[in-house]
């Protein structure tokens, strides 16, 4: 509507303004790949070809959409330059900090009372915009972290808070600016879980061009499965960091370079975590089913029947009035029994089970 | 020309600006391993996507590693190839591969030919810790080319080949993430697609995703049953490439221990595709002069350029992308069903051989031909002219497998009278071969004057689009070379758009012609080996006193007693064809 209205007015199209200039907008549409976003793989899907990747040099500037000199930019670039020219360069640079000038758009959500888009300064701190615009964390919990950057940025702990947001001080603590997503964390999120969820977005995503990005991550995707589930080892916490090391130096492009960020972050700033996993086969967030299991009391439960009766996978057994066992080999931990139980006589163990009720491993 | 320096693992080394550090490297003796790239330089084909990331190096000053292959070396830049970093990078990629590649080297086309393997010989890789899921797909046979596409590294080579060499099309880049995968549009079978036959997406496939359909054991079983008569015909670029195999030096030609072979693995008759190159020539070379004449004379439904019919991934190709030319090519039979078609009639006839019980092997540097001898119009109540047609690759293979020490051979003869042949049938080989074989024969049949000067200089090289005016006696003959099937397609649009001033158009569908077929022996990118083997076939062509197809004397009598004229009635019948409209096929339906 807008590239309408400007036609109208003659700012688009043959000779604006009257002038022997012309210039014209048109849109198109992507088919919706996150790798899209880097700009050759942008261009060459705008060719009609694949949306991957090339190598740079040469760059969009010097060849780009149809080897002719092509100007890439985010909307939030293009949408900042209006009020740069009516208000001017120098306002804008007074705002932000030195290297990072103006301000930012953040998309602000997770355990957060306040959600939703901010426009800040650069060089705010993470806790001016969690505590102050987000109104802090949800329901009282304890701040954990907050994810940064999109899929391939990083994850923040407390220790962070007070870090002044740039693009050079994000990158330096590990995470990255990105798409401007930052999902705050608290004490109920496991940070393996975390690393998970976004490789699997990235295994999603890549473009499958070069080799670290399309096998690599799926393999770092598996091995954090397989700390999840509970049978992780100390060479796999090996293995993560020398591959997101190996696929962050070797990838093509953007979004391999930065996607084990989510890995190395809380690999950093979580250790104790991933270790709990793999040696204690524990997860405190209780987020890894695997690690976790049903217990019946048998001094509180009454033999009321009721856990047993909605039991979706009749995993639960015993006689009216007799205390109930839940077979952990048949149980898959959805937690219905725990809500159903009015004598809360069913609780979660934060440990995987090793022993069954029925005596077998 | 400007020059710079850099260094290079403490080495010095000065280049012309532009040059890759991979190209540097080389140059002073470091040679980082490559996978997905590719090049044959005299023929501007290169694949570079940089993606296996196989050659990454340690620039200084660099952040990440660079991709040696496609990275420009500049003026001052230090380079490490092999500090701990980078192999530790280096061997944890090709693990990344191995761990979503099939472990049946054993039983696998490609093995000790595979350019993983070798890799992973080389970095001493022992074992895999990454243990997850692999790609799997649908394994996919063609009358020509198996697609076992788990194996598919995503060199993209063969995309490259089919999309840029060829611009055929059948292959791109599917899917994406861990799933992705070089296949046909919808993962269609190859069979369906656009797909020529013409097997350069084999001939540089690194690993055994791309094969050829191996019919070895068809042959076995023929040359074990005493009710059959096996014959066996050679083409020419056979012989200028199976010395490789054995480890001969490239360039050296090996025709008369491949006849020995040949008898020694049971063959009753040893003959020459070669004779029924020199009967192409009769047949071709008069058609040419017939509508050339005609032309000449004034009759405009004479369509000229004739386009030479011997390449069946050529003849492909124009009936699935210029079906609307179908008119124009010679109607000749390629070499092989010419011999096949005299082979089963003929010849059979003379030995008092009944057509169903002799079967006709051919050994061809081409996996096209394959598809060729199975099409419906070469076969006589369903029995093929051709039975069986073996690649250069698999010939060696056989002899191999049946402990015949092919290097102590001696030098034998091919049997008569299918075995004789001029040196214009040799060259057949080459780019530009057909085209200065029929201009022997044409010369002289048009002029009545003997050719002093065979050679038509003019007429060969490795360009991918060539033309040359061949004076006929004060007749300007105008003359098209197109090998590979991109220049092809820029010759025929020329024609299609009224645009061309040629009499006539040789082309071949592989890059150097039929030495470069995708059935020869792996170039594995070296294109001096190629202008090797197309020496060889010159180099056998002058040596023979014989060089014009029509002095053959088996030919002449085959037409006295057999044949008659050429293009004449029986001619027609047996050594000519036509064409059919398969747009369609290249068309996606819903």
């Amino acid at each position: 509507m807008a590239i309408n209205q400007a036609r109208k007015l003659g700012l688009l199209g043959q000779n604006i303004l009257g002038l022997k200039f012309s210039f014209d907008i048109e849109l198109r549409y992507g088919a919706g790949a996150f790798v899209c976003g880097e700009e050759t793989a942008l261009i060459h899907s705008m060719e009609g070809l694949r949306g991957e990747p090339s190598f740079k040099p040469p760059f969009p500037s010097v060849s780009g959409y149809r080897g002719k000199p092509t100007n890439v930019n985010n909307v939030e670039t293009f949408a900042n330059i209006p009020v740069i020219i009516n208000q001017g360069a120098e306002w804008f640079a007074s705002i932000g900090t030195e290297k990072s000038k103006g301000t930012k758009v953040f998309a602000l959500a997770g355990k957060i009372n306040n959600v939703g888009l901010i426009e800040v300064p650069m060089g705010i701190t993470l806790r001016e915009i969690i505590y102050e615009i987000g109104g802090g964390i949800k329901d009282g919990k304890k701040f954990k972290a907050v994810q940064t950057g999109g899929p391939s940025g990083g994850c923040l702990t407390e220790k962070h808070l007070d870090t002044r947001i740039d693009y050079d001080n994000l990158v330096e603590v590990g995470s990255m600016m990105g798409s401007g997503g930052m999902i705050v964390l608290d004490e109920d999120d496991c940070m393996v879980s975390v690393a998970k969820f976004y490789l699997d977005f990235i295994v999603e995503e890549s473009c499958g061009k070069c080799t670290p990005c399309r096998i690599g991550n799926k393999r770092l995707y598996e091995i954090l499965e397989k700390i999840t589930q509970g049978n992780g080892t100390m060479e796999d916490l090996e293995r993560l960091k020398n591959l997101s090391a190996v696929i962050k130096d070797t990838s093509l492009c953007g979004l391999g370079q930065t996607s084990p960020n989510p890995v190395l972050s809380t690999l950093t700033n979580f250790w104790d975590e991933y270790l709990e996993h793999v040696t204690l086969k524990k997860c405190r967030a209780g987020q890894c089913k695997a690690l976790l299991h049903y217990d019946i009391d048998p001094d509180i439960c009454v033999g009321c029947t009721a856990c047993k009766r909605c039991c979706p996978v009749n995993a639960i057994t015993g006689d009216k009035k007799q205390a109930h066992i839940i077979n952990q080999d048949i149980c898959i931990k959805c937690g219905a029994c725990e809500e159903k139980c009015a004598f809360d006589a069913i609780s979660v163990k934060l440990e995987k089970r090793i022993h069954t009720e029925h005596g077998n491993d | 020309m400007e020059m710079i320096k850099l260094t290079i693992d403490n080495k010095i080394v000065e280049v012309e600006k532009g040059t890759t550090i991979l190209k540097a490297a080389r140059k002073i003796g470091i040679d980082i391993p490559t996978l997905c790239y590719f090049e044959l330089c005299d023929m501007k084909i290169e694949n570079k996507p940089g993606g296996c990331r196989i050659c990454v190096v340690e620039i200084n000053g660099r952040k990440n590693l660079a991709p040696s292959c496609i990275t420009e070396a500049t003026e001052g830049m230090v380079v490490n190839t092999h500090n701990i970093r980078v192999l530790n990078a280096r061997r944890t990629v090709v693990k990344l591969m191995i761990s979503d590649h099939p472990f049946d080297c054993l039983v696998c086309a490609k093995s000790g030919n595979c350019e993983l393997q070798t890799i992973a010989t080389k970095f001493g890789i022992r074992d895999i810790p990454y243990k997850g899921e692999k790609s799997t797909y649908r394994k996919d046979t063609s009358p020509s080319i198996i697609r076992d596409i788990d194996k598919c590294i995503m060199c993209r080579r063969c995309e490259m080949m089919c999309n840029e060499v060829q611009t055929v099309g059948a292959l791109s880049a599917v899917n994406r993430g861990f799933k992705s995968v070089v296949a046909p549009a919808f993962e269609m079978d190859l069979e369906k697609s656009p797909c020529t036959y013409c097997g350069q997406c084999v001939s540089v496939c690194p690993t055994g995703a791309l094969t050829e359909v191996d019919h070895s054991n068809d042959v076995l079983r023929a040359l074990s049953d005493s009710k059959k008569t096996v014959i066996v015909q050679t083409a020419p670029a056979v012989r200028a490439a199976l010395g490789e195999e054995f480890g001969l030096e490239p360039g050296t030609s090996v025709t008369g221990k491949m006849v020995a072979a040949l008898r020694r693995l049971g063959f009753k008759y040893v003959f020459d595709t070669n004779f029924a190159a020199d009967l192409t020539i009769m047949e071709e070379g008069t058609e040419l002069l017939g509508r050339l004449n005609r032309h000449l004379s004034g009759d405009s439904s004479v369509k000229l350029p004739m386009l030479t019919s011997c390449c069946p991934g050529w003849v492909n190709f124009f009936e699935h992308n210029f079906s609307d030319l179908l008119d124009i090519p010679s109607t000749a039979k390629s070499p092989q069903q010419m011999f096949g078609a005299i082979a089963k009639s003929y010849f059979a006839d003379k030995i008092g051989v009944k057509r169903n019980d002799m079967v006709v092997v051919s050994i061809m540097p081409c996996l096209a031909k394959k598809y060729e001898c199975q099409r419906e119009e070469f076969k006589v109540d369903g029995n093929p002219d051709v039975d069986f047609s073996l690649s250069t690759r698999e010939l060696a293979q056989f002899i191999k497998q049946a402990n015949i020490d092919f290097l102590d051979l001696p030098d034998e003869d091919f049997d008569n009278p299918l075995g004789e042949s001029s040196g214009a049938g040799v060259i057949f080989g080459n780019t530009g071969g057909v085209i200065e074989a029929a201009c022997r024969t044409a010369y002289e049949l048009h002029t009545g004057k003997t050719l002093e000067k065979v050679d038509f200089e003019a007429l060969r090289g490795m360009d991918g689009i060539r033309s040359a005016t061949i004076d006929f006696d004060g007749l300007p003959l105008n003359i098209g070379i197109a090998h590979g099937l991109a220049n092809a397609r820029i010759l025929l649009n020329e024609v299609r758009a009224g645009k061309s001033n040629y009499h006539a158009i040789e082309i071949m569908a592989c890059p150097g012609g039929c030495i470069g077929g995708g059935g020869q022996p792996f170039h594995h990118g070296n294109s001096e080996l190629l202008k090797k083997r197309a020496s060889v076939l010159y180099q056998e062509d002058t040596n023979k006193t014989l060089r014009k197809s029509h002095q053959n004397p088996h030919i002449i009598k085959l037409y006295e007693d057999f044949l008659g004229e050429p293009c004449g009635h029986k001619s027609h019948k047996l050594l000519h064809t036509k064409y059919f409209d398969k747009s369609d096929e290249v068309s996606i339906h819903e």
